[in-house]
């Protein structure tokens, strides 16, 4: 189409991690209804690492491929390291965005953070 | 990988034969009509000619068309114009909801100047009622301004009986019919309208030329000051080319109105619209089952946004397009779709598809058989299933 890069229109069509994980440790939700943008981030955690993470994303071609993007980038990182992936980091690793969607459709890492925040919110109560 | 275009609200090819009949104007013919010599008179006589045929096809006087650079400037002109040219005796405009930009922001601009506008709410349908029409006049009332038919939903709005109530008043009354002209049967006198704007692209007809039809001793100013262009009306050199490409454009939609061709487009669209509603679960059809343009099928299928289906259609070759915030230009989903009553989530996932005289039943098949699995994947994707349950 021309409007994405390359590898944004390959996570698209292929997204990677799709799913929700069950037992999972941490989940987080980002976006809202008004601007159609809804994105679901699952996490296993153990011994501090990621080891899995997943998700389910109601969006646009970026808010998908974000997601995607995310999923692989965080897998076997510790929490700590995962928390300082920032969303243009994502919108980097995927070649960049359109400047639009850099606002309205590039949650993926708030999505995590958010999991990573539920995750440790879970373990204190443990 | 064949391509296969279902975007005709949104622009039309250019007939071969249009672009035949406007070769000469470039480099052959290419006199300015307003100059008294052979070459200025050719053009001229191109320029008339045109009108007389655009005039013919909405049966109108040919006096009475103003080209344009396109449905655009003929909404700005018309809306503007009447606003300026009657602030004695009022300040107040009624459009609708649902209105293209071209006029919404029109109104919006002149509502900074002081004007005061009413924009009327829709049915589910997209249907305005003449009699909240009527409710909405006073004594101030300088203009009504309503779409003929809506370009994202199709739905063809109740013109005559809006006319009765606004003429009743002595309010001029503008419609845009850029997604109705060439489309479908347009007579000014049967409508009752003052002003109608069209746009060249929509029908087959090239880009950057419209215009705007003015009825005889309608009060307005101008937009565009210049030159004694268009008696007066519209300054600057004219596109001859554009204007003759225009002219021929309508000469071939009176040639297809005339043989009733649209007729075949109508049973394509509702082959489409049974195929994907009796093919695909929680789906819905926006706008009016059959007061609908005749190429105009739109969908909303819920639990996934707009541009994704978009692009995955592209990625087996369909062409078309959505009213998702992705897609409207803007941070929200379409105003249309909102304004007919639906949630922003399910706004989002809407798929226009606009047929065109060339496609084929083949081309109706094939976008039958692949968009459900389309559709099918995307939901895969998503957070929500069967329900919008956990929805903030």
């Amino acid at each position: 189409m021309g409007m994405y890069s390359d590898k944004v229109m390959e996570h698209f069509k292929n997204p990677h991690n799709v799913g929700e994980i069950k037992d999972a440790d941490g989940i987080g939700e980002v976006g809202n209804p008004i601007c159609g943008d809804i994105m679901k981030i699952y996490i296993k955690v153990k011994d501090g690492k990621i080891i899995d993470c997943k998700f389910k994303t109601f969006g646009c071609g970026a808010a998908i491929a974000t997601s995607s993007m995310i999923t692989e980038m965080v897998k076997g990182k510790g929490i700590d390291e995962a928390l300082k992936i920032s969303n243009k980091a994502v919108a980097e690793a995927l070649g960049g965005l359109p400047p639009i969607k850099m606002h309205c459709s590039n949650l993926a890492a708030d999505g995590l953070s958010k999991a990573i925040e539920d995750y440790k919110q879970k373990s204190k109560k443990k | 990988m064949k391509r296969i275009y279902m975007d005709h609200a949104a622009t039309t090819s250019t007939d071969v034969e249009v672009v035949k009949a406007m070769e000469p104007y470039f480099s052959l013919k290419y006199g300015n009509p307003n100059s008294i010599h052979s070459f200025g008179q050719e053009a001229r006589e191109a320029v008339e000619e045109a009108r007389e045929k655009i005039a013919h096809l909405i049966g109108a006087n040919p006096s009475e068309i103003v080209f344009t650079a396109g449905g655009t400037e003929a909404d700005n002109y018309a809306i503007k114009g009447i606003a300026w040219a009657n602030q004695k005796k009022g300040n107040h405009i009624i459009t609708s909801k649902i209105e293209h930009h071209a006029v919404l922001h029109s109104c919006q601009f002149l509502e900074k100047q002081g004007f005061r506008v009413t924009y009327l709410p829709v049915d589910k349908y997209g249907l305005i009622d003449p009699e909240d029409v009527k409710k909405a006049i006073t004594d101030k009332t300088i203009l009504v301004t309503i779409m003929h038919a809506n370009n994202e939903i199709g739905t063809i709005e109740p013109i005559k009986e809006i006319s009765k109530v606004v003429k009743k008043a002595g309010v001029y009354f503008h419609i845009d019919s850029v997604q109705t002209v060439g489309h479908i049967p347009i007579d000014v006198n049967d409508l009752g309208v003052d002003m109608l704007s069209m746009s060249g692209h929509k029908f087959y007809g090239p880009n950057g030329v419209g215009a705007l039809y003015l009825r005889k001793g309608t009060r307005i100013v101008n937009l565009i000051d210049g030159g004694a262009q268009e008696k007066n009306r519209r300054a600057g050199t004219e596109n001859v080319a554009g204007i003759v490409g225009l002219g021929k454009a309508a000469e071939l939609a009176e040639e297809r109105l005339t043989q009733g061709k649209e007729k075949k487009i109508v049973r394509l669209r509702d082959k489409l619209i049974k195929g994907i509603i009796d093919k695909i679960e929680n789906v819905r059809l926006n706008g009016h089952p059959t007061k609908r343009l005749p190429g105009n099928a739109n969908f909303c299928f819920e639990f996934i946004e707009g541009e994704s289906m978009l692009l995955s259609l592209d990625m087996e070759g369909v062409a078309a397009s959505s009213g998702s915030a992705c897609t409207s230009g803007s941070l929200t989903a379409s105003h249309i779709l909102l304004a007919i009553g639906l949630p922003p989530e399910i706004a989002h996932g809407s798929l226009r598809l606009t047929l065109g005289k060339d496609n084929t039943e083949e081309e109706i098949d094939y976008v039958i058989d692949i968009l459900p699995g389309i559709i099918e994947k995307l939901r895969a994707l998503s957070p929500f299933k069967g329900n919008w349950e956990g929805l903030n």
